[in-house]
């Protein structure tokens, strides 16, 4: 296994990054900086942070005020209260208003681990998804974290982030990522029997996955859909026309998120081979270690490629 | 404009609109001809429902053509039937959904801050606005950063939807919940223009606090059958009430100017 590095880390430093050059960026928390990281950005700048308490809903408003005045501010909390408690407020102050606020959300997904359901968010996606304005990523590994937080920082619009509280191993260097471009997904690897589109902490798995699936002889390609919105209609295209089983796997509700979208595209595009959305079922979770949790919900290496297998 | 539209918030309006006049014809720092302009003073209506009141403003100082009110709600129409800052030249943020505009001020106030700059923010909220829980979390954070730039306007007209807000959601004693929570409090009658103004000064020359001016006010106001009547919250007039209303509203606009006239001799 490769080192470890938690994204949360990344984004907090990135921010600090940021705000040495562009004294527009502005932080706000709601008592979880510690753990989100934006304190890194608060001991840098601590006249640029603010820490509104716990009161999610009035934080997305106040910073819509703020980007109405030409700051970029990152807002940050666990997934569960941004966007779960303050969906409104994001569709009203941020989204219809088309301010230039960044959401950047940690905690999402299972993996949350002991906590248990009040604070693991399978849900984040989808809502952001179907909002209007939205623009929406997910890092699957540190080095596209930053890319991103870059991205987010100098692109205008609301935008919504999400990683996990999990560390993540390194996937790309940072040469690779030199042209990222928005609504273009990451081609990891191309293969001519299936396709693997995955997103945030899945696309690890995916990859070791493919590498598995290679060794029975199952030619693999490996999609990192890192920009969930606005979607990359071309890359599914083009998968589609190329093989005839297509896998998503996401740590969120199979409702809604990338499976959503990707079927979405494939039911209105005539593709007729197989298909199967992997994800949390449409139910609620429970406390547990994060690996435990991933394989009893079936989230695993091994799930993805038994699963696989039976397709092809 | 509502009759017009046949649809909309009159009540609400009438009660909110002697503020709002107060504000952009002899109060507020703005500029019709650039309705971005970074020095400016800022209003923002969180009870976005009361907007035909704003519209008519905006239009009256030129932000528009006052004949484009008439096109309000319809479809095309930059007016929208609820506060939109992508479609209608000075509106700061869409509101309609009740208890977001005092915390979109709170986030002008801070950023007028940071930048040294010395505009003030002002946010009309409606008293029924008040039962939502992101006023008062936004209340504690106003004062919390000392925000002495932003004033809150309450249209204190006593009455939500479903009836009196002190049957619906008690919300006595207001001014004493706005000073628990750090603020500044003034109260004036809201249809005083001359209280009105004065209180504005006061707001603007406090230091180290939010202020919230408390106007007290009539739902409907200036229309004798539709003054403190729950059911002129959320409909236009009828024809025969609109004439009637008209005719009212002309007679004060009258009796206005006479005595304006008279007091200029
Ligand atoms: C969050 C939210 N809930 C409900 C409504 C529906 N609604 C529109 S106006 C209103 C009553 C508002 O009362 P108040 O703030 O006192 O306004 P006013 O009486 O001055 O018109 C309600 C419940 C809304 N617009 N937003």
């Amino acid at each position: 296994m490769g080192k470890l590095i938690n994204p949360r880390d990344v984004y907090g430093d990135t921010l600090i990054e940021l705000g040495e050059s562009n004294p527009n960026i502005v932080a706000l928390d709601a008592d979880l900086s510690k753990s989100t990281k934006t304190c890194k950005f608060c001991y840098r700048f601590p006249n640029r942070f603010f820490n509104m308490g716990i009161a999610e809903a009035n934080m997305i408003s106040v910073a819509a005020g703020l980007a109405s005045c030409g700051k970029i501010p990152f807002v940050s909390t666990f997934a569960v209260f941004v966007p779960g408690r303050t969906y409104d407020q994001i569709r009203m102050s941020v989204a219809y208003s088309d301010m230039n606020v960044k959401l950047f959300s940690t905690h999402a997904g299972v993996s949350v681990g002991k906590d248990g359901v009040s604070h693991q968010m399978l849900e984040d996606l989808a809502l952001m998804r179907v909002l209007p304005n939205m623009k929406i990523f997910i890092p699957s590994d540190p080095v596209i974290t930053k890319k991103i937080v870059y991205l987010m920082a100098e692109n205008k619009g609301p935008m919504y982030s999400r990683v996990g509280r999990e560390p993540m191993e390194i996937i790309y260097d940072e040469k690779e990522l030199e042209d990222l471009k928005i609504r273009r997904m990451l081609h990891i690897k191309d293969g001519d029997d299936l396709a693997l589109i995955a997103c945030g902490t899945m696309v690890k798995n995916a990859i070791e996955a493919g590498k598995e699936l290679e060794k029975k002889g199952i030619s693999t390609g490996i999609v990192d859909a890192w920009n969930l919105k606005p979607f990359d209609n071309h890359t599914i295209d083009k998968i589609a026309k190329k093989v005839n089983a297509i896998l998503t796997i996401e740590e969120h509700s199979v409702i809604g998120g990338l499976g959503g979208a990707v079927a979405e595209r494939l039911s209105e595009t005539g593709y007729k081979g197989g298909f199967i959305r992997m994800g949390i079922n449409d139910m609620f979770c429970e406390s547990g270690d994060p690996r435990d949790l991933l394989e009893k919900y079936g989230l695993t290496i091994k799930h993805i490629v038994n699963q696989a297998e039976k397709m092809v | 404009m509502l009759h017009e539209a046949r649809s909309g918030h009159t009540g609400g309006s009438l009660s909110a609109v002697d503020a709002i006049v107060a504000l952009y014809f002899h109060h507020m720092r703005h500029n019709p001809g650039n309705p971005r302009d970074p020095d400016r003073d800022r209003f923002i209506l969180s009870k976005g429902h009361a907007v035909p009141a704003l519209y008519a403003t905006l239009a009256e100082c030129g932000y528009f053509d006052v004949g484009e009110l008439l096109t309000l709600r319809k479809i095309n129409s930059r007016l929208q039937g609820h506060p939109a800052n992508t479609k209608t030249p000075g509106i700061e943020v869409s509101t309609g959904s009740l208890g977001q505009g005092l915390s979109f001020g709170i986030g002008v106030a801070l950023a007028g801050k940071l930048d040294g700059k010395d505009y003030n923010v002002y946010v009309m909220v409606g008293d029924g606005e008040t039962d939502e829980g992101q006023i008062w979390e936004a209340a504690a954070a106003a004062s919390h950063y000392k925000l002495d730039n932003l004033t809150a306007l309450l249209d204190r007209n006593r009455l939500q939807i479903d009836g009196f807000t002190e049957d619906v959601m008690a919300l006595e004693v207001a001014s004493e919940r706005w000073r628990a929570f750090g603020w500044n409090v003034l109260e004036v009658d809201g249809h005083n223009m001359r209280e009105i103004l004065d209180v504005l000064h006061k707001a603007d020359a406090h230091k180290n606090q939010p202020t919230m001016i408390i106007l007290h006010t009539v739902k409907g106001k200036g229309v004798s059958f539709m003054e403190n009547r729950v059911q002129y919250h959320g409909v236009a007039p009828t024809d025969e009430e609109y004439k009637k209303a008209m005719k009212e509203l002309d007679e004060l606009e009258k009796k206005i100017l006479e005595k304006y006239e008279k007091r200029k001799e």
